[in-house]
């Protein structure tokens, strides 16, 4: 098989990616794809470890499990405010967004 | 040496799928373009699933990523249309975001992943067994009482909670 240092540098790539997204982008859309993009690099890393070290232990798969429903319910949260933001205030440029500032 | 076989080739193939399309996404103007680029940097990732014989989260990459998330994603980009065509696409720090992810990188990969994990590393390169979990074992794995029942129904609380509080946020005032 691959050797299992492939698997991270694809994963830790994808997740510097979705930082440069995160801290870069505009939009608030953007931002948000951007983090289910680390999310699922941090998806990656868990399956290779649990195939290349702990195969016959279940781990790393049910912690895979976990972080699925943990970026379903965060897109539904964010996008949801993303909406909301944008009933209100017409933009989702975050910079715009800046009713807490002093 | 990496001998040249159909999964190298295929992971290799994934790998360009997923950084393109990751790479696609951050560097896109129009939204809708970045979401289907989000969804082939997905498919990528369900196809390291397949590859790491995980193929119950390949389907579920599929299903509920690519599926339900990613579709979302389209529709709040036409929910808040206007927004696709921004003139800036980045702010004004993006080159400091630019110069962390890139240190990021570097530093993971050569202080941590080949240090570690590489060629010549402290720790193993390849499978320990060729035997692995199926996905029976994943299934009894989530509702056994000694393993994983109790994240098991607090995270099913989390989504239920989460999809309550979408609809309240998202729904519109009167």
């Amino acid at each position: 098989m691959v050797p299992l240092w492939m698997y991270l540098v694809v994963a830790a790539g994808m997740f510097s990616i979705g930082v440069y997204g995160v801290l870069a982008r505009r939009n608030a859309v953007a931002i948000l794809m951007s983090v289910e993009l680390m999310l699922n690099a941090v998806n990656i890393n868990l399956v290779a470890f649990w195939r290349y070290v702990t195969p016959m232990g279940m781990s790393g798969q049910a912690f895979a499990a976990f972080i699925f429903v943990i970026a379903a319910a965060e897109a539904a949260i964010g996008l949801a405010i993303v909406i909301a933001i944008y009933r209100n205030r017409r933009s989702t440029v975050v910079e715009d967004v800046n009713l807490l500032k002093g | 040496m990496l001998e040249l076989n159909v999964q190298t080739i295929a992971f290799f193939i994934f790998a360009v799928l997923s950084w393109g399309g990751a790479l696609g996404l951050v560097t896109t103007r129009n939204l809708i373009h970045g979401a289907l680029y989000l969804i082939l940097s997905l498919f990528g990732g369900a196809g390291f699933f397949i590859l790491l014989s995980a193929p119950f989260l390949a389907a579920v990459q599929v299903l509920v990523y690519i599926g339900a998330i990613a579709i979302l994603f389209i529709f709040a980009v036409m929910l808040t249309r206007g927004m696709t065509r921004l003139r800036e696409v980045v702010n004004r720090q993006w080159w400091a975001g630019a110069i962390i992810s890139g240190l990021m990188f570097v530093l993971v990969i050569g202080g941590v992943i080949l240090p570690v994990w590489g060629e010549g590393g402290t720790n193993p390169n390849q499978p320990v067994s060729d035997l692995t979990a199926t996905t029976e074992d994943l299934g009894v794995a989530l509702v056994d009482g000694n393993q994983f029942v109790l994240p098991f129904l607090v995270s099913s609380l989390l989504l239920t909670g989460a999809m309550i509080g979408a609809i309240v946020v998202a729904r519109d005032q009167e």
